[in-house]
């Protein structure tokens, strides 16, 4: 088993472009992504609803095929192109070097068979000669290790007769039957009551460091990343418009759309009376996407010559690992966000940045 | 206070039969959903319930607004016994009591314009017959959440989720209600779109002088919405508070495990009081 390649990464995705053909036209669901992750390490990609996360995943995953699926840039499971691997090959990585939590356990898991017998199955299907006993015996120790009580009763149980927390333990038992090196996990506890979530996110955590996995958590949470990831993207409109080791994008974020999701949550230590900063519109058509920066119709610094230069992701200068896609100038970007996080409004912060021509009435 | 609450329940009990299959009706035991609250809000005052899947507080919600009856227990509005109200007396509390739901999709009629899902309570109430000045109070309201009074002529599936969501609070104000409960209004929308409709939550009241139910499981989405938080587990209230001292000093082990619980954002929690419009989605 080879471990990792030169930069120490695990999983290595290299300009990822997922398209899906519809009536419409090319919805171009993810543009030009790349991210690695390491041994050990977590990767969260935070975004919303469209900005491309979950089908950057899948599509990492093999998932994303078909006549109407235009796949391009490479996917690298230890230096190995899973875009370019055979069914065949991509069957016996899946579930075995690379595996995948889903968000809904009830729909992942086959209602009609007992979790013991599904478990068993992954383990049986990616090793030949492992016997119905052995398998359903390694299946109450996964259960077990993913702390299932009375594993040995509830490995008979049928996914329907388990709790959802659970549900989302079995299906992470079965995920990691092989001891993946690779855990791909969208959205695990996006189902789940706030005192379930804590619990999963701790067996996720404890579970990585055990086997030494590469984590991808896509959650749309920025507490859950805050949590659990070492690393965060952010995504917006199928790119990454932000990537920075966890501290510092919380400490330091350096894109508009990473700081009004910052002030647009609800925060559970706000001080009384704070006032929620809403992004104003939505997000944009996948099919026209808006020319230059994709954020600047939503954003409040835009500036002339955002609405035709699409920006780069490029190393934030003096902060390593930290890499932006905004055309702001970074000391503009200081001022704007120590204003933001010292309570200014947007409309305060633009003042602070504006040239004294350009500011607003 | 003199005053009374605008509404409460008062030793409220409901207990769902467990039934197997639907033809039999064959009872296999009781659920309690709802075990002994008693709970009221005062008029003007925006009360939290918070509680985790199962615990009660829907149900609770629903029996306030007698869409269920309780199995036993009292419901008032206004000092009033209303727990049985019938008729004309149950249609005028349906008109000052409404209730936002979670999936706005799943409350829209998809072969009704947004228009007329916005006039239904207009109709259902025989109010505003003429045809010119119920389309122009439809186009106030939908103005008033935000959206362009041409969507009237528009159909749920060709609205995002926040402007859907927006449509169901339009319809919930239109009879010009005194008590809005909001059944985890923002749970199913994007974070960025939740900051909207909150915020649009938090304006209508001041300008209409709403008193709101919340109902939640985000504990920070309360802890933004409301002065008093009600805390459920297992049916029962585990603990009532001021929101301040609910987050700075719980007192029940519950609320504490609950609160814990939470992923907390690093960084300071930037933002003080100010008004903010809410734009459309």
């Amino acid at each position: 088993m080879s471990a990792a390649d030169a930069d120490g990464a695990v999983l290595r995705v290299e300009d990822l472009r997922v398209g899906f053909d519809t009536r419409e036209g090319l919805v171009q669901a993810v543009d030009g992504v790349s991210f690695a992750v390491a041994p050990g390490r977590t990767l969260g990609i935070v975004g919303e609803s469209g900005s491309g996360k979950t089908v950057a995943a899948t599509t990492a995953m093999g998932l994303s095929r078909g006549p109407r699926v235009r796949v391009s840039g490479r996917v690298l499971l230890d230096g190995e192109d899973l875009l370019g691997a055979a069914p065949e090959r991509l069957r016996a990585l899946r579930g075995d070097a690379i595996a995948m939590v889903f968000q809904d356990p009830l729909s992942a898991l086959h209602p009609l068979l007992r979790v013991g017998d599904q478990i068993g199955e992954a383990v049986r299907a990616h090793r030949a000669g492992v016997s119905r006993a052995a398998a359903r015996a390694r299946a109450v120790e996964l259960l077990e290790w993913v702390a299932i009580p009375n594993a040995g009763q509830r490995v008979d149980a049928y996914p329907h007769e388990l709790s959802g927390g659970m549900r989302q333990r079995a299906m992470i038992a079965m995920a990691l039957a092989n001891e993946p090196r690779v855990l791909i996990a969208d959205e695990p506890t996006t189902a789940l009551d706030v005192t379930v979530q804590a619990q999963i996110l701790a067996l996720l955590r404890r579970l990585r460091d055990e086997l030494g996995m590469a984590m991808v958590l896509i959650t749309h949470d920025l507490g859950v990343v805050a949590e659990t990831a070492d690393e965060v993207a952010v995504m917006y409109a199928g790119r990454i418009v932000e990537q920075a080791p966890v501290g510092e994008l919380f400490a330091a974020p350096r894109h508009p759309y990473t700081w009004g999701l910052l002030r647009s949550m609800p925060r559970i230590d706000a001080p009384a009376g704070a006032a929620l900063v809403p992004i104003p519109g939505r997000p944009p058509s996948l099919i026209h996407p808006p020319p230059g920066c994709r954020f600047h119709p939503r954003c409040p610094y835009v500036r002339e010559r955002h609405r035709s230069v699409d920006p780069a992701l490029e190393s934030v200068p003096d902060a390593p690992g930290h890499r932006v896609a905004c055309l702001l100038p970074e000391a503009e970007r200081r001022v704007a966000w120590a204003q933001l996080a010292a309570g200014a409004t947007p409309a305060q912060a633009r003042a602070a940045i504006e040239p004294a021509e350009e500011a607003p009435a | 206070m003199t005053a009374p609450p605008l509404a409460g329940v008062e030793q409220l009990v409901k207990r769902f039969p467990l039934t197997r299959v639907a033809v039999f009706r064959r009872r296999l035991g009781e659920v309690t959903a709802v075990d002994d609250v008693t709970l009221s809000v005062q008029e003007g005052e925006s009360l939290g319930i918070v509680g985790e899947t199962g615990s009660g507080k829907s149900t609770l919600a629903r029996i306030l607004l007698n869409l269920l009856e309780p199995t036993s227990g009292v419901v008032r509005y206004r000092g009033e016994d209303v727990t049985h109200a019938r008729g004309a007396q149950l249609a005028e509390l349906r008109r000052k009591r409404q209730l936002v739901f979670q999936d706005p999709a799943g409350s829209l009629n998809p072969r009704k314009t947004i228009g007329a899902a916005v006039a239904d309570p207009f109709a259902i109430h025989g109010l505003l017959p003429a045809r010119a000045a119920r389309a122009r109070r439809v186009g106030e309201l939908l103005e008033q959440v935000g959206l362009e009074s041409a969507l009237a002529n528009r159909y749920p599936h060709e609205l995002s989720g926040g402007m859907r969501q927006r449509v169901g609070i339009a319809r919930a104000i239109a009879l010009g209600p005194e008590l809005l409960v909001a059944d985890e209004p923002v749970s199913a929308l994007d974070v960025s779109i939740q900051a909207q409709i909150l915020t649009l939550l938090r304006d209508l009241r001041r300008e209409l002088g709403l008193t709101l139910v919340l109902i939640a499981h985000d504990l920070a989405v309360v802890r933004h919405m409301c002065d008093r938080v009600a805390v459920m587990h297992d049916g029962r209230l585990v603990e009532v508070a001021p929101v301040e001292e609910l987050y700075r000093a719980p007192r029940e082990a519950y609320t504490r495990e609950l609160l814990a619980a939470v992923p907390r954002i690093p960084g300071p929690p930037a933002g003080g009081p100010q008004s903010s419009s809410s734009s459309s989605t």
